[in-house]
């Protein structure tokens, strides 16, 4: 069991967490905009989380909280 | 469950400034947990530079010290011969390192100051809007290089970690990357055993991290961790250049 | 009663500040001034301090500026080419509001200019030489025995104030020799250093020592807490000698060895019915203006004397405001005025 918690308000949107998720559960949300203007990470299908922690691993702004 | 990742608490939890996708973010996270795990945040004074990582005092949460361009080890060598018990790091762009600071980083180095570089290599200027710098690659397109850089104009890239290793007081030097998930741990590795070389009193310490700069390379963040990897690393060698065995 | 020694000036320098409690010196050789470097290879290891010979000039300010901001008393010293490439350095300590000790040994300018002294570095110590709305706090000694006592006030004035502190001297006072009576024991101020990046052990805020602040507005105030403090200096730290001006005809503004040279032509003067009294800077920032104020009215000129084009010249003549007028006379390049040349001048002066 595995979830991830992604800090909505400082993610930037960069996509390098889609990029190197393995599972690829994480997408852009285009129908929000965070209060910087980015269209936020999230993940999509929880229960496919491994907790590998690649996401929180290259996200450069400390976004992602992993929990195992 | 029980939490495997979460912010280091080395550093602090403000919003950081970096454009989306910028390396020093992880680049930044690393130094923080090396900190964290080697239990060295109290005794640990960092050095900011000039680029765009000028203010990372604000992200660092030990004692910070903002130095003139190119003049982190020398300010660096002032505070390590002040407070010797002290754990001191420099955090430095190509352009502080190797332009403007090759005199400072050169000398800290052969005197083998008991200090730790973190050298960001991103091939360009950042914060000055995407300048040549002295690690630009042949034929690379930046502002001050529009047809490219050429050799009989522009002369060739520095190789930091090389040009270093030939100095006796540079105990540990090591280029790492940080273009994909292994090599991001592989970088975390190398930066926390240069602070663990400093912690042993070896000598002057430095780890060269090739990174991107989306916004001034023209690439997503994506597309710029391809292009590190397509390009910089074939050029600038990831490895051990002094130290590989050192005991810690 | 303290040690009296027979020692050179530049060497004098080096003990000073060890005796204020400096046990970090980084410097570079550069000619007239290298023996305090040489005195500090020696005997910093000696007291438990740090001496090092940095890569240049450029590097040893920026040793001084960690240094400083590792809460210690620090010092550097050079002349004039070297005392240009500290500028950046300056600036930066200034805006980071950084204690330490700079000592510029004047040698002849511009450029490399030649190895005798001068004094063509007023301009650069006193109106910035680096950039910025900054000031240090410069002290110009006379004599060896001052060498001694400006040093170690120097480390308490910039402690006090949290800023630079220069000592300017010349070729001529870091080479001579003379006799130096040392206290037993040195005042030393103990100034709040929690400011210091001393590494916070877990247990405070921690420390950012820095001269840059990017909003407009908090920038400006950070500058005007800068001049707020120069202001109070200027009133509480002007210091000045003056020399039999009580009933001079005309008064001698001289500063250094020239002060030296100033006193002789004051005898020769006296000896030829002409009454010369002498004003002598000893903090050339702030400018001693109050010394103007108390000696106003009573010379019917005044007589500038620089190894310089006439640098200071400038600072007199605002001090001094219209009421009088202002003479000069001068050497450059390292060429020492001439008792003989200065008293022509006073006859000149006399004779209009």
């Amino acid at each position: 069991m595995a979830r991830v918690t992604f800090r909505e308000d400082r993610c930037k949107g960069c996509g390098l967490c889609i990029h190197v998720c393995p599972k690829q559960i994480i997408r852009e949300n285009r129908e929000r905009i965070n209060a910087h203007g980015y269209f936020p990470a999230e993940v999509v299908e929880m229960d496919k989380c491994i907790g590998c922690a690649f996401c929180a691993t290259i996200c450069p702004d400390c976004v992602i909280k992993v929990e195992k | 469950m029980a939490v495997v990742f979460d912010r280091p608490h080395a550093l602090v939890d403000i919003p950081m400034h970096y454009c989306p996708g910028c390396t020093h973010g992880i680049a930044h996270r690393l130094v923080a947990e090396a900190l964290d795990e080697l239990g060295i945040e109290g005794k640990t004074v960092g050095i900011s530079s000039v680029g765009c990582s000028y203010n990372n005092y604000f992200y660092f949460n030990c004692d910070m010290i903002q130095a003139p361009h190119g003049r982190a080890p020398a300010v660096a060598t002032g505070v390590k011969r002040s407070l010797p018990e002290n754990i001191v790091f420099t955090y430095q762009g190509d352009g502080d390192l190797a332009a403007i600071g090759t005199a400072e980083i050169v000398h800290a180095a052969t005197r083998g100051e008991k200090i730790t570089t973190v050298f960001i290599n991103n091939a360009i200027y950042g914060m000055t809007s995407g300048q040549m710098a002295p690690t630009t690659l042949i034929n690379q397109v930046t502002t001050t290089s529009p047809y490219g850089r050429k050799p009989e104009l522009h002369g060739f890239p520095i190789k930091v970690c090389e040009l270093l290793s030939t100095l006796e007081g540079a105990v540990y030097v090591e280029r790492v990357s940080v273009h994909d998930i292994k090599n991001i741990m592989n970088a975390k590795k190398a930066i926390k055993k240069a602070f663990q070389v400093q912690m042993a009193n070896k000598g002057f310490s430095i780890v060269e991290v090739l990174s991107t700069c989306p916004t001034n390379w023209g690439l997503s963040p994506v597309e710029a961790l391809k292009w590190l990897q397509d390009n910089m690393v074939s050029f600038y060698p990831l490895g051990n250049f002094r130290g590989r065995d050192l005991e810690v | 009663m303290g040690e009296r020694l027979l020692m050179k000036g530049n060497e004098v320098i080096a003990e000073a500040a060890i005796r204020a409690g400096c046990r970090h010196y980084f410097g570079y050789p550069i000619t007239p001034q290298t023996e305090i470097a040489h005195y500090m290879a020696k005997k910093m290891p000696k007291v438990g301090g740090v001496f090092l010979q940095a890569e240049s000039e450029v590097a040893a300010i920026n040793m001084v500026y960690g240094a400083a901001s590792a809460g210690k008393r620090v010092m550097t010293s050079s002349s004039s080419p070297g005392i240009s490439l500290k500028q950046e350095g300056i600036s930066y300590a200034s805006g980071a509001r950084l204690p330490a000790v700079v000592v510029n040994i004047m040698r002849g300018g511009p450029g490399l200019g030649g190895i005798q002294p001068s004094q063509s570095d007023y301009f650069q110590a006193t109106k910035g030489g680096g950039h910025g709305d900054y000031h240090m706090i410069v002290l110009a000694p006379s004599s060896v025995q001052e060498m001694y006592e400006l040093t170690i006030d120097a480390f308490n004035l910039a402690d006090t104030y949290r800023m630079l502190t220069m000592i300017l001297g010349d070729g001529i006072l870091g080479q001579m020799m003379e006799v130096v009576n040392f206290r037993d024991e040195e005042p030393i101020v103990q100034a709040d250093k929690s400011w210091a990046t001393t590494g916070h052990g877990m247990k405070r805020e921690h420390n950012i020592i820095t001269s840059i602040h990017l909003d407009p507005a908090v920038l400006e105030q950070w500058n005007r807490e800068l001049q707020e403090k120069y202001r109070l200096i200027a009133e509480k730290e002007q210091r000045y000698e003056l020399y039999r001006c009580e009933d001079a005809e005309i008064i001698i503004v001289a500063y250094g060895s020239v002060a030296r040279i100033a006193k002789n032509v004051i005898k020769v003067a006296e000896e030829e019915g002409i009454k010369v009294g002498l004003l002598r800077p000893i903090t050339l920032w702030p400018f001693p203006t109050k010394a103007f104020e108390q000696v106003i009215d009573k010379p019917r000129a005044f007589l500038t004397v620089e190894m310089s084009s006439g640098q200071m010249l400038e600072d007199v003549m605002l001090a001094v405001n219209g009421r009088k007028p202002v003479y000069f006379t001068g050497r450059m390049g390292g060429m020492i005025p001439q008792v003989d040349d200065i008293m022509a001048k006073i006859r000149e002066i006399k004779a209009n």
